[in-house]
């Protein structure tokens, strides 16, 4: 499971007053191998019992294609968890759809990996925790990373498009130079790497994820070397932790103009994180097409266009840009889903992004190991490495 | 290889290909998507690894002949130029 990011734009004109949404996020599961500290999970997951079943996958799919959908990304939780996940990969690309699958590689092996391709698979988007092995394992709870390194191997006998994705943060920002040099020695064309973003499990672990500013600093130098050198062969791109940004993020391009989620149990929602937004009801697509979701959901209207929108957001030169940030942070950080959002430098909130920025940057260096910096005095407690955080990690549901 | 090199055979890399949307042309990529149309659909539908640069450049120009030659040339070299930065070509010898 990737964070949650705010995604490239596609390049396609829009016509009609409502726009077709453009891609499909199909969170087919929870279940997950992994039990990652950042994930974009909701806190309370589905469990198994309540997945949709194939046949109403195929036709989400459908009806996805009809709606204008390019594109599904096939997510979760750990989408190769669904023993049918072959069939739902060939479901999805006869219905006219790009099928990117965003897997840790856990589950995965060779006849698997030849099967999914097969069924017309284009894109796998591989997860990765880090380039060190140790550092990898305890970020994903488990022990994930050589069997990724096993993965790459495969995927070079397929023709089939491979993006690595690295979730970025405190612990590993400092690392970025080694996982370029992973991903130069794999077939990779595009490396994702993606600062966390504070939602779900990522929220509750925010203090000791969030990076410091010179951090930040040093790692958008070193994206950019990269670009330049790698330019042509490998595609690098860079998402920054917004709580830095001057400006929020235009997240999901825009609530309900070009994204639409569908959970395991079959809710439809605007973005990943909208659970948390109290008092929004979802339709289910067991109930109801994905046209009169789209265009008709309180869930998909709610905030859609400018009317919900507040001072400073109302009269703002940017709200067409970046649609008052995004939503979620919003209702986590100043409790109304239609502030705006406090990341955003003219937002009456962000004083209190600024605080936890502080707090992050005045840490001693015992919570900074990567950077350069007096070691602490006082001795780590027994039994725990002396940098290893207590993090609350992601179970997997029933 | 790039474009540069006139004898080169631009190819489609893996996880990019034409498709069709509400009767329009469409190239996806990993993240992204590109419509199409008139000379870029025309370039496109050529990068299939059996049509070298030069080819390409031939063909347009007789499809354009009433554009400047060396004019269609440059485009089409800027174009594959694109595509390469975005990594959706390969360039087989």
């Amino acid at each position: 499971m990737v964070p949650i990011r705010s995604r490239p734009h596609f390049d396609l004109a829009m016509t009609s007053t409502i726009s077709n949404p453009l891609a499909l996020i199909a969170e087919l599961t929870h279940r997950c191998p992994l039990h990652c500290v950042y994930c974009s999970n909701p806190l309370e997951l589905q469990s198994r019992s309540t997945e949709l079943s194939t046949e109403s996958w195929s036709r989400v799919f459908q009806e996805a294609a009809s709606l204008g959908v390019l594109q599904a990304d096939f997510t979760g939780g750990e989408p190769l968890a669904r023993i049918d996940i072959v069939d739902l990969v060939r479901a999805a690309r006869s219905a006219g759809l790009y099928v990117n699958l965003i897997t840790s590689g856990l589950p995965l092996d060779e006849s698997k990996l030849a099967a999914l391709v097969a069924a017309g698979l284009d894109h796998i988007q591989l997860s990765f925790q880090g380039a060190r092995e140790e550092l990898s394992n305890e970020i994903s709870g488990t022990k994930s990373h050589t069997q990724k390194l096993r993965v790459l191997e495969w995927v070079k006998q397929h023709r089939v498009a491979l993006t690595l994705n690295f979730v970025i943060h405190h612990r590993n920002i400092d690392q970025l130079e080694e996982m370029v040099a992973l991903a130069e020695t794999s077939s990779a064309t595009r490396i994702e790497f993606a600062n966390v973003q504070y939602y779900g499990w990522a929220f509750a672990n925010r203090e000791t994820l969030l990076p410091t500013r010179e951090q930040l600093a040093r790692s958008i130098g070193v994206i950019k070397r990269e670009q330049q050198r790698l330019e042509g062969r490998i595609r690098v791109e860079y998402v920054v932790p917004d709580y830095y940004a001057k400006y929020p993020k235009p997240c999901m391009g825009g609530w309900g103009r070009k994204l639409m989620l569908i959970a395991p149990s079959g809710d439809a929602l605007p973005c990943h994180a909208a659970h948390v937004i109290p008092g929004l009801a979802f339709e289910n697509v067991k109930d109801h097409g994905l046209r009169e979701i789209w265009e008709r959901s309180a869930a998909f209207q709610k905030f859609r266009g400018e009317d919900w929108m507040q001072e400073p957001c109302k009269t703002c030169d940017r709200r067409e840009q970046d649609f008052g940030g995004c939503r979620c942070q919003a209702s986590l950080l100043a409790g109304d889903a239609a502030a705006t959002d406090p990341v955003c430098s003219l937002a009456p909130l962000r004083p209190k992004v600024d605080a936890i920025l502080a707090a992050v940057n005045l840490a001693p260096a015992s919570v900074a190991p990567g950077i350069a910096g007096p070691y602490i005095a006082e001795a780590p407690p027994a039994n725990e490495p002396p940098t290893r955080p207590s993090w609350l990690y992601r179970p997997n549901p029933a | 290889m790039t474009a540069r090199e006139l004898s080169s055979r631009p190819r489609l890399a893996p996880g990019c290909r034409l498709s069709e949307n509400n009767q329009q042309r469409i190239l996806q990529m990993p993240e992204r998507a590109l419509r199409l149309n008139g000379p870029s659909l025309e370039i496109v539908q050529r990068c299939d690894g059996k049509h070298t640069v030069q080819q390409i450049v031939s063909e347009l120009q007789q499809i354009y002949s009433k554009a400047q030659a060396q004019k269609v040339e440059e485009d089409i070299l800027g174009y594959l130029a694109l595509l390469q930065k975005e990594r959706a070509l390969d360039f087989e010898v």
